[in-house]
């Protein structure tokens, strides 16, 4: 079996609401697959429960039913082999760039000899030679996502989960930061979940993109990005092939957006 | 630039009016005095507490009394910031302890220690370790409470960051829990430093023989206003010095946070 494969198998994930005796289902009943080294999206509607999602895959929530296997091990905890980017960026603001980069490194017991030129070599990779001391307040926006990058790759995870990374980026920065990330993509291939609500976003990075219905959130349907490869992120969008996919999925993904706004704007949604 | 100039401005006026308002007012108290338009007697005079204090300086009485009350002072503010920290930890990670101990807490708390003080003294005796105890049943709650605040608000994502990325339990503390609360435990130091010196001058003044407050309720029992206002004073600066030192101390930990 080849390595950094996930399996969903009816994946199924209730929270119980405070204050309130009913339950709120996130996912329903979720299967899919994904082949390791690939880069799969994942986009639905606010709410249908994307980034419960991958909580369930990163190990950090347990699953109310179902069950996921990474390389055919059910997940039962946080999986050391597993990387995470957050939304928001999670850096350690009392570290410095150097130490946050290397913390991962420090946390798995690699002696600090063998960690500097990986670290050296990550910052010097996402372009931040020279800010090693700086500390994350310090830098911009665009930079914070960097380091946060560098500090899941520099332990060279087999899976890298990515919730709305560029979300909080101008589009300038964000359109930067994606081709970098298919960069490194298509020089280490791991196998990328990657999460966002930008439907052009999701066409321009991966392989094949999940979509989910509005909540709670199921499977809608899979579509195969066939666009050639490597990619940039600003060209590809003017590809023949990538305005008939978008409109495609997007006709898909319409519905569920409008039905998950109106719950939504009805305070359905939890 | 146009406006960092303007503060400039502004801020030496401000330090400007600080001087003239002092200045004006010991002026005022010592001509009030010297005319007896107000009774020496009840208020002293600028110009006798300043010759007293500096008398105090030169006999060296005045450093074996406070030596006495920054020794209960900082051995109790010690003792009781690590037992407010410790309990602290032990409540935001056993969330069932912190349940069962909460009434118990504010009920604590919420007791005037002021008036405990005689008890502390029949229980512990008139030396040294009935004002330690004062000043840790007075430290130890504000920093209890912020400890425990802090570690409840440590930011969820960087929590679970620390878990993907690898940290086991110790270093979760190290690298996470402990970095962010000394926010909070900093700012709290801050408050109960001066908690801290009340609780030692109050234990001395109700009984012991050494101490700023044994100086202060002497000098009271002799109707001298003379020698309350003097040690007042020097307690005064004390408690300015200290504070000036954990300010700097709490900018050596914050050095990762933006300038206010």
């Amino acid at each position: 079996m080849r390595s950094g494969t996930i399996g969903l198998e009816h994946v199924t994930q209730r929270f119980p609401l405070p204050r309130e005796e009913r339950e709120f289902t996130a996912v329903q009943d979720v299967s899919f697959d994904v082949r390791g080294g690939e880069f799969v999206s994942i986009v639905g509607p606010s709410g249908c429960g994307k980034s419960t999602l991958l909580s369930l895959i990163a190990g950090l929530v347990p699953v109310t039913a179902g069950r996921i296997v990474l390389d055919g091990e059910p997940v039962t905890a946080v999986n050391p082999r597993l990387g995470f980017v957050f939304q928001r960026d999670a850096l350690f603001p009392w570290k410095t760039v150097g130490e946050n980069v290397g913390l991962p490194l420090l946390f798995r017991g690699v002696d600090a000899a063998a960690a500097r030129p990986r670290v050296a070599e990550w910052i010097a990779r996402i372009g931040l030679t020279g800010f090693e001391h700086y500390h994350p307040y310090q830098l911009s926006g665009g930079m914070r996502k960097r380091v946060g990058l560098a500090m899941t790759m520099v332990y060279e995870p087999e899976i890298v989960l990515m919730d709305e990374p560029f979300g909080a980026l101008d589009v300038q920065t964000r359109n930067l930061m994606e081709n970098d990330l298919l960069d490194i993509w298509a020089q280490f291939r791991r196998t990328i979940v990657f999460v966002t609500h930008d439907l052009e976003e999701a066409i321009a990075l991966s392989d094949r993109i999940v979509v989910m219905t509005a909540s709670p959130g199921r499977v809608k349907s899979i579509y195969p990005i066939d666009l050639p490869r490597p990619r940039s992120v600003t060209e590809i969008r003017f590809h023949p092939e990538f305005g008939r996919l978008y409109e495609t999925i997007w006709k898909d993904l319409k519905d569920e957006v409008r039905l998950g706004y109106e719950r939504s704007q009805k305070g359905l949604v939890g | 630039m146009a406006t960092s100039a303007a503060k400039k401005v502004s801020w030496a006026k401000i330090r400007l009016w600080r001087i003239f308002l002092l200045v004006g007012f010991l002026a005022a108290w010592e001509v009030a005095t010297r005319r007896a338009w107000i009774d020496p007697f009840f208020v002293s005079q600028p110009t006798v507490l300043a010759a007293q204090i500096f008398d105090w300086i030169r006999s060296g009485f005045i450093f074996r009394h406070l030596w006495v009350t920054i020794q209960e002072t900082i051995l109790g503010f010690v003792l009781g910031t690590l037992l407010g920290v410790a309990v602290g930890f032990l409540f935001a990670h056993w969330e069932t302890l912190a349940h069962i101990f909460d009434p118990l807490m504010v009920a604590l708390n919420a007791m005037p220690r002021v008036v405990l003080a005689p008890l502390f003294i029949l229980w512990f005796g008139l030396g040294l370790l009935s004002k330690v105890v004062m000043v840790v049943s007075l430290v130890f709650f504000v920093v209890f409470f912020s400890t425990y605040t802090g570690l409840r608000e440590v930011d969820r994502d960087l929590v679970n960051n620390a878990r993907i990325l690898g940290a086991g339990p110790r270093h979760m503390i190290r690298h996470v829990l402990l970095p962010s609360a000394l926010t909070w435990i900093f700012s709290s130091l801050r408050t109960s430093v001066g908690f801290a010196l009340i609780g030692a001058v109050v234990g001395e003044y109700l009984g012991s023989h050494e101490g700023m407050g044994y100086v202060i309720s002497y000098a009271e029992s002799m109707f001298n206003a003379t020698g309350v206002l003097a040690g007042l004073l020097v307690l005064m600066a004390a408690v300015i010095v200290i504070d000036l030192a954990l300010k700097w101390l709490d900018t050596r930990f914050s050095y990762w946070k933006p300038a206010r």
